[in-house]
């Protein structure tokens, strides 16, 4: 999956992640895709719980070997 | 916009472990639309301090809190120093020497400082009060606190709190 942006918020905590995504997403445009990297277990039902809450749509989430990978698309 | 979900947090806390949840809750509301504030008052009027390094955690007293070093081997760091009360209130220091350990704790562990928090809290424009009364009561000046802050009494923050969805005592 392609990507405008990436964020890579790997060994950040709660709620780190959320935060930096939210100010990521600012800077791109409305349709386009931010890709997260995370190591955060927790931030599987948050970016869920963002998406959900925020109206930006989560395109997947997938997890390799204790990393998460997110793409959000803007709203 | 009316429609727009509301947060307001009550921050009475003065330590550096209890400063954490009003920012991180106040953040992650500004970050998912929410308009937040946060009403400092009592001991939580330390959060807005210019000089955070007031913010100590305590172990004495508190069982709850694991006692674990931030360094070392695997096994070093897992152990659990169960130190008596009448032990850590005799030693000189204890709390300066577990708020580094913790601090340390916090860093190792990818969680963002308070005074990060804090930032990230007013650049997304969360609203920060203090209470005149306390910040009198304590012998506190204006100057010894952060730019930005309202100073008013608890009828403001009712103005706030009767309007919000979710309002929280910490």
């Amino acid at each position: 999956m392609n990507a405008d942006k990436e964020l890579d918020a790997r060994g950040l905590n709660c709620p780190l992640p959320i935060l930096r995504a939210k100010k990521a997403l600012a800077e791109i445009g409305s349709g386009q895709v931010l890709k997260i990297l995370s190591t955060d277990p927790g931030s599987v039902k948050d970016f869920q719980a963002f998406a959900k809450q925020t109206g930006n749509e989560l395109m997947s989430s997938t997890e390799a070997g204790g990393e998460y990978t997110f793409f959000m698309k803007k709203k | 916009m009316d429609d727009q979900k509301k947060l307001t947090i009550i921050a009475t806390k003065g330590t550096l472990d209890w400063a954490y949840p009003p920012f991180i809750l106040a953040s992650t509301a500004a970050a998912l639309g929410y308009e937040a504030t946060i009403f400092f008052t009592f001991y939580g009027l330390q959060c807005v301090r210019k000089d955070l390094s007031c913010l100590k955690v305590s172990p004495l007293g508190n069982p709850g809190m694991p006692m674990k070093m931030p360094f070392g081997p695997k096994w070093f760091r897992g152990i659990n120093w169960n130190i008596p009360n009448i032990i850590q209130a005799s030693i000189p220091g204890y709390e300066s020497l577990a708020t580094t350990l913790m601090k340390k704790t916090i860093a190792n562990n990818g969680v963002a400082s308070i005074a990060e928090l804090r930032e990230l809290c007013q650049e997304a424009e969360v609203k920060f009060l203090a209470c005149q009364m306390t910040v009198e009561l304590f012998g506190f000046e204006h100057s010894d606190f952060i730019d930005g802050i309202e100073y008013v009494g608890a009828a403001t923050y009712f103005e706030y709190g009767g309007e919000a969805d979710i309002s929280l005592f910490i």
